[in-house]
């Protein structure tokens, strides 16, 4: 049995305008320490798959299991990113992340917790930052404040829900290569949600398409054949690449046939805020 | 423009506004109102009330400054009532679904009711003006805090309320470290707008109680004919309010920052 389990994950928003099928019977495997991303277009129930895998929202039917328990609602043994950087304004990039260590760790003394949050915050270097408010922070710096927050509950599972996306392309680049070299440090479980393909080849070895709404599936995952430790220089000219990204915005394109992709997308959008 | 200071609309029209209002106030009181001290007369018969305002010759007849302090003692009381009993009860009814469902409609209720309606009840309770005063002050002042926190709480963002979820926050952590600082910023607003009510109820307290204070001394000077220092009261309360309101406003600001 593999180390994240999903097996047949259903889920429908319902108004009073009806029934919006997001999410068809969602399959999905990791090993532990592997890296997968999830691929789609925007609205097609991304968001809606990573409250589900982090139990912020109950599925209509099928079951998520990681390292053999069943997910029954939140917890920090799922960590999350979210699109948003969801960072608490009225607390420091320190205290931000020391909620977190302190959170999981309430049997650790004061002083092996306080070391535990330096080494995060040093870990996406942010310590000459550390005292700062999220508001003092550009965007790039906020999501290196939440991938910390993220990485500092030490997840059996790490959800990433489009980190970077809110980044401009330069300081996107930056980062990608920063949690690449994390990546490569620490060897976390981490799911990927993305619109981004070459995002997603540069850093999974495992690549999820998800087809458009309403009732979103996953395709077959595609190997990404690149040997690590991976740079991005260059990296495009590989076959391996190549292949990857032709495989992969095929099966985008070909399940993006259907017509009211962008009426659902706005559909989603309200149901998730009624909710 | 070679002038130091400049005389720019801003620092003009300020000082516009207020010679229109004195020319009216003289105009109307050397035509229509002859009872009421024209702006010169009053300035004569108060200057020793604003220019040795903590003069006591009695018990009602004292400089300005030391009546407003008796005032401003008083609304510290009342108001200090307003926030301890208002915030908690404005937490409950935006945490609580049961709680709300049981009380909104009595705070809805209660909210309209006049200061001058709750004095006698509040003289009725406990048979002396002071405290009768002070639960006249707080009762009224509590709603505007009451009304916003219970919103402010409700409007937290999901994302906040995300965040205690997936790091398991105990009930009482998720309050201390998200709830109550997500809050905060509309809490204060209550709190400026329930200092305002404040002000605002302590003439009607001390009007009808007879207690020495702005409100106390305005209602005593009417009643002995003195009608330029209904307008000294009138005059301070006014400022006074501006003064409150201005700093608590820097308050919130500070606060609202975050």
């Amino acid at each position: 049995m593999a180390y994240v389990e999903v097996r047949g994950l259903r889920k429908a928003y319902v108004t009073r305008r009806g029934r919006t099928p997001v999410l068809g019977g969602v399959e999905l495997a990791l090993d532990e320490g592997e890296f997968v991303a999830v691929v789609g277009y925007s609205g097609s129930g991304k968001t809606t798959l990573v409250s589900l895998l982090g139990g912020l929202i109950e599925p209509d039917a099928g079951e998520i299991r990681v390292d053999g328990a069943s997910v029954t609602g939140p917890g920090p043994e799922r960590g999350i990113v979210f699109q948003h950087y969801s960072l608490l304004p009225w607390l420091s990039v320190r205290d931000n992340i020391a909620l977190a260590v302190d959170a999981v760790n309430p049997d650790l003394p004061a002083v092996e917790r306080r070391r535990i949050t330096d080494e995060f915050i040093a870990l996406v270097n942010l310590t000459p930052a550390a005292w700062k408010r999220p508001r003092e922070l550009s965007g790039g710096m906020r999501q290196r404040v939440a991938v910390a927050r993220g990485l500092a509950m030490r997840p059996k599972l790490l959800l990433m829900d489009e980190p970077f996306s809110a980044l401009d392309a330069l300081t996107r680049a930056t980062l990608q290569d920063e949690l690449l070299r994390i990546w490569g440090e620490r060897r976390s479980t981490v799911i990927l949600i993305t619109n981004d393909v070459d995002e997603a080849i540069l850093l999974a070895d495992r690549i999820y398409p998800m087809t458009p709404g309403p009732d979103a599936v996953l395709g077959p995952p595609i190997e990404v054949g690149l040997p690590r430790p991976r740079r991005r220089r260059h990296m495009s000219l590989e076959p391996a690449y190549q292949k990857a990204r032709r495989a992969l915005v095929d099966f985008l394109r070909a399940s993006h046939g259907a017509g009211s992709r962008l009426q659902q997308a706005t559909l989603e959008r309200s149901c998730l805020e009624l909710r | 423009m070679g002038s130091k200071i400049r005389l720019t609309p801003q620092a003009i029209l300020p000082v516009l506004g207020a010679a229109c209002v004195l020319l009216a106030w003289t105009l109307v009181s050397a035509t229509i109102a002859p009872d009421l001290p024209s702006p010169l007369r009053t300035w004569q018969e108060s200057r020793r009330y604003l220019l040795e305002p903590f003069f006591k010759d009695g018990e009602m007849n004292q400089g300005i400054g030391r009546l407003a302090f008796y005032s401003l003692v008083r609304v510290a009381k009342g108001y200090a009532l307003a926030l301890a009993i208002g915030t908690p009860i404005g937490f409950l009814l935006g945490l609580s679904r049961r709680f709300h469902q049981s009380f909104d409609p009595i705070v809805q209720f209660m909210r309209p009711i006049s200061p001058l309606a709750w004095l006698p009840l509040g003289l009725v309770i406990f048979q002396k003006s002071e405290p009768a005063a002070i639960f006249t002050i707080g009762l009224c002042a509590m709603w505007p805090t009451v009304i916003n926190t219970a919103v402010g709480v409700r409007s937290i963002g999901q994302e906040y309320l995300n965040v205690g979820r997936v790091l398991k926050l105990s009930r009482w952590k998720m309050l201390i470290r998200i709830i109550v600082p997500a809050t905060l910023p509309y809490v204060f607003t209550g709190y400026r707008l329930s200092l305002g009510l404040a002000w605002l109820v302590i003439v009607a307290a001390e009007m009808l109680t007879g207690t020495p204070g702005v409100g106390g001394f305005l209602w005593q000077e009417y009643n002995s004919l003195i009608y330029s220092h209904i307008i000294l009261s009138v005059l301070t309360i006014g400022a006074i309010g501006f003064l409150l309101d201005r700093l608590m406003g820097a308050v919130e600001a500070r606060v609202r920052v975050n």
